[in-house]
């Protein structure tokens, strides 16, 4: 029998999902599901955007207004939603390459505009939908289809990026790490500008095979094993840093919100024609 | 009666699109368009709507569509080069029948091109731009009052039918400052997309009842949960390798615009009850057509006119009937020849078909429309 999680938040009737046997897909979506329990929020009012990629089934599974859009404009597409219904919690779920490739500008200018959305990343380091080729997060040295002799470009660090483009909120996660990361799931949706939680996957069929990383099971003990919290990381050099899985809330500040602000505009508008009238 | 103003083709185009319920604009600035951009951006908050300026063109299209998924009515406008970066999102728009306005002011191309000289090169775009088979409603003004009262139309046609509605300007009704009469709002007809709760959550969003081509819709945070996908899909909304149902599914887009012909197609035939040549043109061009067929008469030539104004579908049935009073038909269109591919596959063998075109960023004047009148 389907947890109660699964039963309140899955639509069963389309899954099994499509993801690989030891896939961390499901175990995202499932925090996803469940920072979304904890903070009690409406189910009407939760609109769940996707792209296109593995981890952009997600939102074929469940059970909100749920949207699966093209490659890469997942954000473009949540901004027009938030914008029109700024009511609306909208939560945009992405892969790396499908949020830092093709979506890469998407990502900084809705960080810039820190318009109140919350973005969770399925960070596999690869292309899996399409056979394993090698995305911005692969890290230089590994390999994938596309990168038989390893990979030469340095790899994004996407909550970084996010932040330095001017996101209030942006923290790093794993799916090995399901508390932490459900915690700051649960952060990012309150958080009141626009957020983004980067949760490392794993991708045993194609990123795990192409680099002998051994299992899921293996890949997941790497991430337990490998784990260096936020606080500790920035104390830490970037030679001791590699290879490292870092975990915890990178930023959290305070900045306007855009849906918010434009509101004060329309407001503002408002009054200044109903003094006309009475004047 | 409504008061009388000075405005710009571009204007207009904002002015009619609020009075037809638009309260979304994204867009990203492109000459000759950018006024559409910069006076929504002033009159929108005006009457509670909301603009954004993206950071492209394909997202201003993805936040259209997205806007118009919540319920609000919702348009984008580019020009040549946006146009092209539109296409992929366009066709999402179609296989997920979300409303929207596209409006594409037409330049000079291509590429950069002439920037930003007229043209009116995107007539096939318009409809093939998007990847696959898909269903396109494209229509195009020639006055400034036509394209108020036309981006109207365009709305009701885009939340009738759920469907994206191209409005195929070019440059010169654009940038062209005309006095209008600003019609009654009371006096406007006003569609709004066909609302409707399903039987149950999850329900058949995409269920479509019999005698009718456009499923019900219902915006996202009514009350109502369900699924959106540009993948071939059912009646659920899911996603399908069915091959049935997904030729069913892109079978009924098509239908839905090319069977509603009669109600869709508009067209406008001027002085051709008698007319030995007809001048086929569109936008901008009939403007220099008019004049030249008006100079023909005084010759002695029954000259008229025909003009689509829906472009897409392609007004076949009256031009064909056309085609077998006519001794000649004289394509106009400010391009190398679009219209005249449709002119030629409607009118056979029935008359001569002739053309003039433009493809230098100059504008296509009516001696020249004239001489090809008189061409033996």
């Amino acid at each position: 029998m389907a947890s109660e999680l699964i039963d309140k938040y899955m639509r069963p009737e389309h899954l099994p999902h499509i993801w690989c046997p030891g896939c961390g897909n499901g175990i995202i979506m499932r925090d996803v599901a469940q920072a979304i329990e904890n903070l009690g929020l409406d189910h009407d009012k939760v609109v769940i955007v996707s792209g296109i990629g593995c981890s952009s089934r997600a939102a074929g599974y469940m059970d909100f207004n749920t949207i699966h859009t093209t490659h890469g404009r997942a954000i473009a597409f949540a901004t027009g939603i938030k914008l029109a219904n700024p009511e609306l919690n909208v939560i945009v779920l992405a892969g790396d390459g499908d949020i830092s490739a093709i979506g890469g500008n998407h990502l900084i200018h809705a960080a810039r505009r820190n318009i109140g959305i919350t973005v969770v990343v399925f960070n596999n380091n690869i292309y899996g939908m399409t056979g394993g080729q090698y995305s911005p997060t692969t890290p230089r040295g590994e390999k994938g289809t596309t990168a038989p002799y390893g990979n030469i470009d340095r790899s994004f660090d996407i909550a970084g990026l996010a932040y330095g483009a001017g996101a209030s909120f942006a923290a790093r996660g794993s799916a090995y790490h399901v508390q932490q990361t459900i915690s700051y799931i649960q952060q990012g949706i309150s958080h009141k500008g626009f957020s983004i939680i980067d949760v490392a996957a794993i991708c045993p069929t194609y990123y795990g095979r192409k680099n002998k990383k051994g299992s899921a099971v293996d890949m997941m003990k790497y991430q337990r094993d490998n784990a260096v919290m936020q606080d500790k990381a920035v104390t830490m050099t970037a030679e001791e840093l590699k290879g490292k899985v870092i975990i915890g809330v990178l930023a959290q500040v305070n900045y306007p919100e855009f849906t918010k602000e434009y509101q004060k505009i329309i407001d503002r508008l408002g009054r200044e024609a109903e003094e006309r009238e009475h004047r | 009666m409504g008061k009388t103003v000075l405005m710009q083709g571009n204007e207009a185009v904002v002015e009619g699109a609020i009075a037809a319920g638009m309260r979304f604009y994204a867009g990203y600035p492109i000459t000759p368009s950018t006024e559409i951009a910069e006076q929504s951006a002033v009159r929108l908050p005006q009457v509670g709507g909301k603009f954004i300026q993206m950071e492209d063109e394909i997202s201003s299209m993805a936040a259209t569509i997205g806007a118009s998924a919540a319920g609000v009515k919702a348009m984008t406008a580019s020009s040549g080069p946006g146009f092209s970066l539109k296409q992929e999102n366009l066709g999402y728009a179609c296989i997920t029948e979300i409303p929207c306005v596209v409006v594409d002011v037409q330049r000079s191309g291509p590429s950069t091109g002439l920037p930003t000289s007229p043209s009116q090169a995107d007539v096939m775009q318009a409809k093939w731009g998007t990847h696959g088979d898909h269903p396109v409603i494209a229509l195009s003004p020639s006055s400034v009052r036509e394209t108020y009262d036309l981006i109207i139309r365009a709305f009701n046609l885009a939340e009738k039918y759920r469907t994206p509605v191209i409005f195929l300007m070019d440059e010169i009704v654009g940038h062209l400052r005309e006095g209008i009469e600003i019609p009654d709002p009371k006096d406007l007809e006003i569609i709004n997309r066909p609302v409707k709760k399903f039987a149950k959550q999850n329900g058949l969003p995409y269920h479509v009842e019999e005698g009718e081509w456009v499923p019900t819709m219902l915006p996202f945070g009514q009350g109502q949960r369900y699924h959106i996908t540009g993948l071939a899909h059912g009646e659920s909304g899911f996603p399908t390798n069915d091959n049935a149902t997904a030729g069913k599914l892109v079978r009924r887009l098509i239908d839905k615009v090319e069977k509603n012909y009669d109600d869709i197609v508009q067209c406008e035939e001027v002085m051709c009850d008698d007319a030995d040549v007809a001048v086929v043109c569109f936008g901008g061009t009939a403007r220099a057509a008019q004049s030249a067929i008006e100079q023909a008469r005084e010759k002695g030539i029954k000259a008229g006119m025909f003009r689509p104004i829906t472009i897409w579908p392609f007004p076949s049935r009256e031009l064909e009937a056309l085609s077998k009073k006519v001794k000649k038909i004289v394509v106009a269109e400010h391009n190398d020849g679009q219209i005249l591919l449709e002119v030629q596959r409607v009118v056979k063998n029935n008359c001569k078909v002739d053309f003039v075109g433009k493809i230098d960023g100059s504008v296509l004047t009516p001696p020249v429309i004239l001489s090809k009148i008189e061409e033996e």
